[in-house]
């Protein structure tokens, strides 16, 4: 689960991660009263949505540039009113952009230089890295793979902790002495705890910066938590913005169906998740495009088959679907009767082919036949691919 | 032989008296499988019955081995209790401990594998199908079935499985004995980010198994585990070896159901590790229907012969 960057720092002042002073605005009405908090002179007004990118971004009414550096607060209140409720577009959000309902205005600080800092689970060992790089405020990609050597590493042992003698590598590797030394030290010992204690899948500041009278600041923050954790972060848990999530990905987590909405025309109903990223390839393999990722889990009961057609069908770029089961236990007549069942309810009116496996599998298709529905049937994955690619074409 | 269980194995269920594993421990007793006990704290001197089988139930996995001998657990407890109950079973000295459960936070993981590296017991899962070595009876009956895979459509012989998920493991078994071609044992790791055995573990058990003649790997996007047991295969590994990469179509950055399933950088995609299994002499299957013919490819051309 993702949260906005103010959310992100004020769970940041909770754990000792300085961060210059800010305020959230949602609504220009808020804009005077939380302009009030912050003393007068520059100020920065920062778009919040879930993405990155901002600072490069343009409104969808042609503004330009979701993060505005303002002389003024009075500036910044006027770019303010150019952002709330305004859309934009970034690298990462697609063409449709995200709508700001939150304005995020701070202290701008004076930078003496930029760096990077980010804490998340390395895979192959199985703990927590921290990484570090003098060269921040840049793509941190771009960095580890044209000068590596100015990125470095701590993997954090989960049985001991963060290690002193870690933390002064890290502070050595950035190149940090006096004052600032002891502020990133300090720092970076509470942003660990913080990915610690808060289940957090990653914490990311980029940049981390140094002022010139000594501070050291977070002036970004993207945060994400590993959303099985979260039944034991209440308060993160209320942190969750429905607002940048696909309304369709919501109401399918209602039924414990993991969709992700893409942008093909071919919708796909598929027991597993491995399957069901397969059978998105296999989609494309034989030249279609795959609409969505959807999977129903090992039980694909009725109820979840109906809300994952009707899912389905609320994508308008939708034009055949694929549904592939393969039913290891479950019965496959079963599931026949539970896809028409959801094809009568919903009423379709789109090409429809089914690959049913497994478990009594004659039945289910015999079913399928009966039905009178127009289903058609395959036999592999690729030949009921094949099928669905040539009905969409 | 086989890999990890034989069909002798006598195996614990951790989590008997829920839903979830009370059904799929029914499933392996049907299925033949030596389940010599279930363990439930607070539950204890119950027994579980399913037709003629009566398994007693324990309050804790020390009490389960002591009375049964047990060497293998299985666990079908809930997110929030699991890392606890596989520390149990590593705790009483299990060879091997199975975790079917799916949603462990990514933190209890890490300490789990912490506090169990060194120790005896080998972890597979979490979030996984389970373990099975297939039995010589009627559609594979009378072998061990660890976890929730059908165990109908396994036939016992000489090919070793290894996936991260399940329903492409059952596609891949599924279509190895429809061409009567059996398997020596089907291994799920799971797909979690951090999990107890990688692909390379099985893979070099596979290797070292004399009964195992040609291995099946299906991958997926993230991590770079495939790409470390390819390079692995090329060095060490001349049995016939296929492969599969799910995910050349998942976008970045999100997360496609399996937890451990979202592409990160430029490396962990499916096109880059499918590159390495070629570089690396996997046959590479092109579509989830082409698993079993990749690997009767592979045997053709070093001469082996799988049924």
């Amino acid at each position: 689960m993702n949260i906005h960057e103010y959310q992100a720092k004020a769970l940041f002042e909770t754990f000792g991660v300085p961060v210059p002073k800010g305020v959230a605005a949602k609504a220009a009405s808020e804009f005077d009263p939380a302009l009030a908090q912050l003393p007068e002179g520059p100020t920065m007004v920062k778009s919040q949505i879930h993405a990155g990118g901002r600072g490069k971004g343009t409104f969808t009414d042609g503004f330009k540039g979701g993060v505005k550096f303002c002389k003024t607060k009075a500036d910044a209140k006027e770019i303010a009113g150019r952002m709330i409720n305004n859309t934009l577009v970034t690298l990462q959000t697609g063409p449709a952009g995200r709508k700001v309902q939150t304005v995020y205005f701070t202290v701008a600080s004076d930078i003496k230089k930029e760096y990077y800092l980010a804490i998340l689970l390395d895979r192959a060992t199985s703990r927590p890295v921290i990484v570090a790089s003098t060269e921040g405020g840049v793509e941190i990609e771009k960095v580890a793979h044209e000068t590596p050597e100015k990125i470095f590493k701590v993997f954090v042992d989960p049985a001991y902790g963060l290690a002193d003698f870690q933390v002064r590598q890290l502070i050595a590797g950035l190149g940090f002495s006096g004052a600032e030394a002891k502020g990133a030290a300090k720092l970076i010992r509470n942003l660990y705890t913080m990915f610690w204690e808060t289940d957090a899948s990653m914490v990311e500041i980029n940049p981390l910066i140094t002022t010139p009278t000594g501070e050291v600041l977070a002036l970004d923050a993207k945060v994400s938590f590993d959303s099985n954790a979260l039944y034991r972060h209440p308060e993160i848990t209320a942190l969750r913005d429905l607002n940048e999530e696909d309304p369709k990905e919501i109401e399918a987590s209602k039924y414990n169906l993991s969709y992700i909405a893409l942008d093909g025309n071919i919708a796909c109903l598929v027991n597993g998740a491995g399957l069901a990223m397969s059978t998105m390839d296999i989609i494309k393999h034989f030249g279609g495009s795959p609409a969505n990722f959807l999977d129903v889990g090992g039980g694909a009961t009725k109820d979840q088959v109906v809300a994952a057609f009707k899912i389905i069908l609320g994508d308008a770029n939708v034009k055949g679907i694929f549904v592939n089961i393969f039913g290891g236990i479950m019965d496959c007549n079963v599931i026949a009767t539970g896809i028409i069942e959801a094809v009568r309810e919903v009423g379709l009116k789109l090409p429809l082919v089914v690959r049913l496996e497994g478990n009594n599998v004659n039945a289910g298709k015999a079913t399928l036949a009966a039905s009178g529905l127009p289903i058609v049937s395959g036999d592999t994955m690729a030949d009921a691919a094949r099928k669905i690619v040539q009905l969409v074409a | 032989m086989s890999i990890l269980i034989q069909p002798e194995t006598k195996i614990l269920v951790q989590g008997i008296t829920g839903d979830f594993g009370g059904r799929h421990a029914k499933l392996s007793l049907d299925y033949g499988t030596r389940v010599a006990g279930g363990v439930t704290p607070g539950k204890g001197g119950q027994f579980f019955e399913h037709k003629e089988h009566k398994v007693p139930i324990f309050n804790s996995v020390h009490d389960a081995v002591a009375a049964t001998g047990a060497t293998v657990s299985v666990v079908f407890v809930p997110p929030p209790f699991a890392a606890d109950a596989i520390l149990e079973g590593v705790d009483a000295g299990l060879d091997l401990v199975v975790a079917i459960t799916e949603g462990i936070p990514v933190r209890d993981m890490v300490r789990v594998k912490r506090a169990i590296a060194g120790r005896k017991t080998r972890l597979i899962g979490p979030n996984c199908p389970g373990v099975v070595t297939p039995g010589s009876g009627p559609q594979s009956h009378g072998g061990c079935r660890i976890g929730i895979a059908p165990g109908y459509i396994h036939k016992k012989g000489h090919v070793g499985v290894v996936s991260r998920s399940g329903t492409l493991t059952y596609e891949a078994v599924y279509q190895l004995t429809s061409k009567n071609i059996g398997q020596s044992t089907c291994v799920g790791i799971g797909g979690d980010p951090v999990n107890g055995t990688s692909h390379l573990d099985v893979i070099r058990m596979f290797n070292d198994d004399p009964d195992t003649h040609g291995i099946i790997l299906i991958g997926e996007i993230g991590g770079n585990a495939e790409v470390e047991a390819a390079r692995w295969i090329k060095a060490n590994v001349t049995k016939p070896v296929a492969g599969f990469i799910a995910g050349a179509t998942a976008p970045a950055g999100r997360r496609m159901g399996h937890a451990g399933a979202i592409v990160g950088g430029a490396e962990d995609t499916a096109a880059a590790k499918i590159a390495v299994f070629r570089e690396c002499g996997i046959e590479v299957a092109a579509t989830p229907s082409d698993m079993a013919d990749a690997l009767l490819r592979a045997a053709k051309a070093k001469g082996v012969t799988l049924t």
